[in-house]
Order: C-alpha cells, then structure tokens, then sequence
C-alpha cells in the first residue's frame, strides 16, 4: 500500500520479536534461579516484593536490573579502557541482531499484503546467523585480553578456542537441514517442516536429521558458553572467567548477552530441528491426521496455535539449558577440545554425506 | 626462583613457545573453600610447578592451649576441623585421658563412637559436595547439604545445644547423655534421610560419563607416594592402602563392629570420592550397630578427680563446691609425661602429642593434622595437570584451613 504501511509493519514486527525475546531473558533469569531451587530441594528466590506481592520471586529480575545500575561502574587500573568499555557492547550486539532472521509465525495476510512475521526475511537466512553470532567471541575475547589480569585472559584464551572449534561443528551440523529442506532461508525450512514423513510423522528436522539435531544441540551449549560447556567462565577455576573483572551494568550485558544466545539458540533449534512455527498435523485449513480424520478449524485460531507452538516449544529448549546445567559437571578444557574436533566434527561430516547419499538415493528412485 | 624452576622443569619446550604464566590461586578464590594460596606456574593450561602456602588461617592453637586449662582447650579443638568438630573433641580427650590412664564407661565409648561416625558422614558430605561444586555441579551439593542439615538440626543441635563447635566431650565422659527419643531419631535420619542422600548422588555422578572423565587420572598417587608423603585417611586408602586406625590401632570400640575399609586403586580425584562415597555407607553400618547394642549406665566415670561434682552437692556440700572451684579456677590434675593418641578422623590420622608437667593444664599440645601432609603433596598430585585438575583435586584431597594451620 504505502510506505508509512510498510515502516509500521516493520516497526511492529520488530517491537513484538524483541519484546518476546527480552522479556523471555529476564523470566529466565527467574526460571534459572527457581529452577535451580526446585531441581536442588530448596526454595530460591522468594523475598523481593512489590505491594506485599512477591508471586514466587518473580520481581527479582527487577531487583537486579536496578542493583546493576546503581553499581559502581568500575575500569580496574590498566585495563584498556576503550576495549574493555566495547566487550559488553560486542557482546549483547551480536546476541540481539541474531534474532533478526527467525520466523515466529507463517506468513499473514493484512489488507491484501502478505506479511511475513520475522523481522528480516533474508534469503541467506542461516549464513547470516552464523556471520553474526560467530561475531560474539569478540566480546569474550576482548573482554578477556582488555581486563589486564590473569584469569580474564585464561577464560578468553578457552572461550576463542571453544567457540571456535564449535563453530565448525555446528555450521556442518546443520548442512544436512539445508540438504534435506533445500534452502538456507529459515521461513524456507519452517514452512517445509509442515509436511508429513511416510504419511504419519510430521517432517521436522529432528525426524530427518537425528544425527544433525543432537550434533547441534551440543554445539549450541558450547556456544553459549553453558554447562556442560561453560568453562570460559567456570568459576571454581577462573573465577568469573572472562568477566572477571567486570562489575556492574557491564556484568549484567554479559548475563543478558548469556541468556538471549539461550532464547535466539532455542528458537533456531526450534526453527531447524522441530517445524518452528509448525504445530503438528495443523494445516492451513484445519487439523488433517494421519488416518484422513480432519476437521476445520478457523484462521485465527490456526495463526494462533502456530505462534503459540513456537513460543511453547522456545520456551520448553530454554528450560533444557536449564535444566541440563543443573545436572551435569562441566568437562575439562582438554575434554572440550577432543570432543568438538575428535567427535563431532567427524560425525557431522558422515552425517552430511549420508544425507547426501540418501538423498541421491531417493532422487534416483531407488 | 620458581619462573626458573618451571622452565627448567619443561626442559625449555613449552606448549606456548613463550615464558610461563604464574598465576595466584587464593587465598581468596572460589575453589580454595579456606584461605590457602597456590602460586602456580603454567604453560597454557598446564601446570609446570605448584607452590602452596598456608597460614591465613593461623590462630595460634597451640601456643594459645598452653594458657588454658586441660577442659578449657576443648572448645579450642571444636576449630581445627570445623566441618567435623565432634571429632576434634573425642581425639583430644583421649589423649588426655591416655596420659591420665583413664577407662572411660562403656556407654560413653558407644555414644564417642556414634557421634565421630555422623561426623565422619557429614565431612564427607561437605567433602564430596565442595569437591563437585568445583567441577561445575552445584546440584550435588545441595543433595548433600540438605542431609547435612538434618544431622545437625535434629541429632546434634539436640545432643549438643550447639551447631558447629559442639565442644561435646569431657575428659572422663561426655557433657551430658542422650536426649530422649535421640536413638530413634538417629536411626530414622540414617536410613530415611542420610542413605536417599547417598543413592541420589551416586546415581547423579556415578555412571556420569563427564564426571568419571573429569576425575578420573585426576592427580593420581601411588600407594608407596602416598606413605612416603605421610597421606591417611580417605587419599592413603583411595591409594591402595588398607589403613584404617579404626581396624588397625583400633580405639573405643571399633573393634566390636562389623564394616569394612574401601579402598582404591590409582589414588585419584575418582578414587578418592568413590572411598568417600563407600565410608559413609560404612559409617551408616557402624551407627545402625552402634544404636543397636548402645548399653545403659552412666556417661562419666565415677572418679571425682577428673569429673565436675553433681550442682547439687556444690549447693550442698562444702567440699564439693571447692573441688568444684578448684576445678574451674585450676583445671583437672593431669599427671606429668607425654603421649600421643591417634585417632581416624574424617580427613585421616588426627594425633594430638601432649607433654604434661602436671599444672592444671597442659605443657604444649602438638597437633598432627590429616590434611598437612595432604597439603604438602599437592605439588606431587597436581605438576604436568591442568589448571582445572587443580580444582578438582584441591576438593577431593579435602583441604580445611582450620586443623591446616591450627
């Protein structure tokens, strides 16, 4: 229609998109710390209140939003004050500008425009992801040489090789996706997640690509620095790793960029792995099942439950982060080294090539 | 020195091909639990040379129990081991009551037996939870700490009026008996609370493929090292060695109990939480035995020279008010020599070496700390391991500044 439609549909998208995902990061703040509780026998959070109100905890997010800003905002003595003042910054950035390229709903039509919902529809979708998020280890790397002291370094020195090395694991574990779904534009694959596989089983990449999904699962816990990957900051040894000597406002970026790499990994993993927007067996029209039993259901109530299936699928794999850092130790530097080059490199690689096989197979009609 | 050291050690081929990094671990650091201090030298992650230093915690212990009474030093050995301080007391008494020839009852030989063996649980407990902390599974901890609580709240608090320095025993008995209704309640904690506790972790940990990775090669000693270094406890048995001063210098009445002594194989972080893991199941056997057959009968002995008169009789009796003074003013009457008494704490072999002139307290009182030797053999179990096995092994060798530095 006319440009100012346009702008606002942008603006709109990109307000609802950020919102959800910031508000996801500070409820996980919560979610971590109760679940922590819940999963360790004790209470957690229970004390911050608001008009006698305390609803489980759920106002101390608030309260450490406004402990960070009151903070001293401290530059230790010999630290490269530019760098030091720009890691945080590299950080969060790159967390944020990931979220730009996921689909949260199928297209809809408004006023006879069709109107995806994703912020960016890109046509290189996935390579922008990796371009970008690749980009956060300068956050960690800075933030590890500009801080002048010796556990920083040591946690940036682990983190540039960990991320690094998963980066490798993670771009190959998803060319199988790209094989199978024939398109490296995210609302490409979400929308070839819909279909079925032999007629039962909805063609999610997790039914497609098992191999791929666990490959990338692990590698997006090292990329987001988490148990059982978190050593970068594993703080018996380094301290706080690579935030060390971070306080503050400052701090709390890294916390936010740590938890928005939770929210954007989930939802990617949801967009690739299980039909993103997808809702099982949920068509245009209505609900079709495997044994021809369908019925109708109406087009709101369709936009509605694809967006609320990948709202509650994003949330679910953000309680997994959680829950997976509770449970397990994390692994020795060494460990993580063998394990992203020695494991998951070579498997991801049979992996490409038995999809390509597969698929070469299926085309040939064999 | 130790920048030369280090570089001598890698024969001038280090990893980096640039000078090593020395790098202050404490003595305030997340994994150091107490104040200590390594200085450690490391190429890349690895670490060439490791100094540790001690003494943050120094208070004087001994020079400072040679101006108190015989009784007033048993509130001082509550902080050697403040995670098992019912032990520090049952050790130093029994050396007291060595050099006094005293036999104490046999039901205050029972009751010494049940609290050093809940003492033994909860420091493993402590132990085995710190030590996971620092390998990044809080988890674990807290499965451990909520037992821990328990044996607190509802044995000891109730036996002893106090939590952490319980400042129990007496030389000659026990500050009082049993509460009612303690036996049942410590039969109830170890089979309901202590033992789920035990299973949980182990079924979190055990068969974890991370963790046995981890720990697993983790400063590892043999077990002709491990003697030679003066290691007891749960390292020498993790080592290989069956020495257990339960079994082989066996005190009160140990011998009387069916158990068995874990041990290990390699000597490592692994091994050392797996003896860990099986001498608190052990330790559960021995309470459940003890409970069993705990006798009747009085607490203290019957000697008016080594026990406070009845309040009563000091009320009463004008005799037994000045014993009652003289007690408090001078302290029981030891006789002059010297002994040492060993017994098998948590940590390993905790001696007390005690020299009596005969005053109304004593001489000089050295201490033997399990973890000393422990501490000096970190250098052995840690040099060409990562920065990370450092952690791991600082938690499970199990390192308390408190009997470390006295």
């Amino acid at each position: 229609m006319s440009p100012l439609f346009d702008l606002a549909v942008a603006v709109a998208r990109i307000a609802v998109f950020i919102s959800f995902c910031l508000g996801l990061v500070v409820i996980l703040t919560w979610v971590e710390r109760k679940g922590a509780a819940y999963i360790q026998d004790r209470r957690g959070p229970n004390r911050a209140r608001i008009l006698g109100l305390t609803l489980g905890g759920i106002f101390h997010p608030l309260a450490d939003a406004i402990k960070f800003l009151f903070k001293e905002d401290f530059i230790p003595d010999g630290a490269h004050r530019l760098f030091y003042q720009m890691a945080p910054m590299f950080a969060l950035a790159p967390a944020i500008m990931t979220m730009a390229v996921i689909p949260f709903g199928p297209p809809v039509t408004i006023a006879g425009h069709q109107i995806p919902l994703q912020i960016a529809d890109l046509n290189v979708g996935i390579l922008y992801l990796f371009a970008i998020s690749g980009m956060t280890v300068y956050g960690v790397v800075l933030a590890g040489w500009a801080s002048n002291s010796k556990y920083p370094l040591l946690g940036g020195l682990r983190s540039s090789a960990q991320m690094l090395s998963y980066e490798v694991s993670m771009g190959l574990s998803v060319v199988g996706i790209l094989m199978v779904f024939q398109s490296v534009q995210l609302s490409e694959i979400a929308r070839g997640q819909g279909e079925l596989l032999f007629g039962i089983l909805p063609k999610w990449g997790v039914f497609v690509q098992p191999l791929g999904f666990i490959l990338f699962l692990t590698a997006l816990y090292a990329e987001a620095n988490r148990t059982p990957f978190d050593l970068p900051e594993g703080e018996s040894e380094l301290v706080a790793g690579y935030h060390t000597e971070y306080g503050s406002f400052k701090f709390s970026m890294f916390m936010m960029a740590e938890y928005i790499h939770m929210v954007v990994g989930s939802a990617v993993l949801v967009t690739l792995f299980f039909g993103g927007w997808q809702f099982p067996y949920l068509a245009d029209a209505g609900f079709a099942f495997p044994g021809g039993v369908s019925f109708a259901v109406p087009a709101w109530a369709v936009l509605s439950l694809r967006i609320g299936s990948f709202v509650v699928k994003t949330v679910f794999f953000c309680w997994v982060y959680v829950w997976v850092r509770w449970t397990i130790p994390r692994f020795r530097y060494d460990q993580v080294m063998r394990l992203g080059w020695k494991v998951m490199l070579p498997l991801a690689l049979i992996n490409i090539f038995v999809t390509g096989l597969v698929l070469l197979l299926i085309d040939k009609g064999i | 020195m130790t920048e030369l050291a280090g570089t001598r050690k890698s024969g001038g081929k280090l990893d980096m091909q640039s000078e090593p990094v020395i790098l202050n671990i404490g003595p305030s650091h997340p994994a150091t639990h107490a104040t200590l201090r390594f200085v450690a030298e490391l190429d890349g992650e690895t670490i060439l040379t490791l100094t540790p230093e001690f003494g943050y915690l120094h208070r004087c212990f001994e020079k400072e129990s040679e101006n108190a009474t015989w009784t007033q030093v048993i509130p001082y050995t509550d902080r050697l081991n403040y995670v098992s301080a019912l032990m520090n007391n049952v050790g130093y008494v029994m050396a007291v009551e060595k050099l006094c020839g005293i036999e104490v009852t046999e039901r205050c030989k029972y009751i010494r037996v049940l609290i050093c063996e809940l003492s033994r649980i909860i420091d493993h407990m402590v132990c085995i939870g710190t030590n996971m902390v620092d390998l990044g599974a809080l988890t674990n901890f807290w499965y451990f700490w909520k037992p821990r609580e328990e044996v607190y709240m509802h044995l000891i608090e109730p036996l002893t009026g106090t939590r952490l320095t319980n400042q129990y025993t007496r030389i000659g008995g026990l500050q009082w008996d049993l509460p009612e209704g303690w036996v049942e309640k410590c039969r109830d904690i170890c089979r309901n609370v202590v033992l789920p506790a035990i299973a949980d972790v182990n079924a979190l940990l055990t068969k974890n493929r991370i963790f046995i990775e981890r720990t697993m090669g983790a400063g590892p000693i043999t077990a002709r090292e491990a003697i030679a270094r003066g290691f007891t406890g749960p390292c020498l048995r993790a080592a290989g060695v069956p020495f257990d001063l339960r079994k082989d210098q066996t005190y009160l009445v140990y011998d009387r109990f069916d158990f068995d002594v874990p041990i290990g194989g390699n000597g490592d972080t692994c091994d050392r939480y797996m003896v860990r893991m099986e001498e608190m199941r052990q330790s559960v056997r021995i309470i459940e035995q003890a409970l069993d057959r705990l006798p009747g009968g009085p607490v203290n002995i019957d000697d008016t020279r080594y026990i406070l008169p009845d309040k009563q009789l000091v009320y009463t009796n004008i005799e037994a008010l000045m014993q009652h003074f003289k007690f408090i003013m001078e302290g029981i009457k030891v006789p002059a020599g010297e002994v040492y008494s060993a017994t098998e704490a948590a940590n390993g072999e905790l001696g007390y070496y005690i020299v009596s002139k005969g005053g109304g307290g004593p001489y000089k009182i050295k201490v033997r700390p399990p973890c000393f030797p422990l501490f000096q053999g970190m250098p052995h179990l840690c040099e060409g391991q990562m920065i990370a096995d450092l952690v791991a092994v600082l938690g499970s060798v199990n390192i308390i500044a408190g009997e470390l530095d006295r």
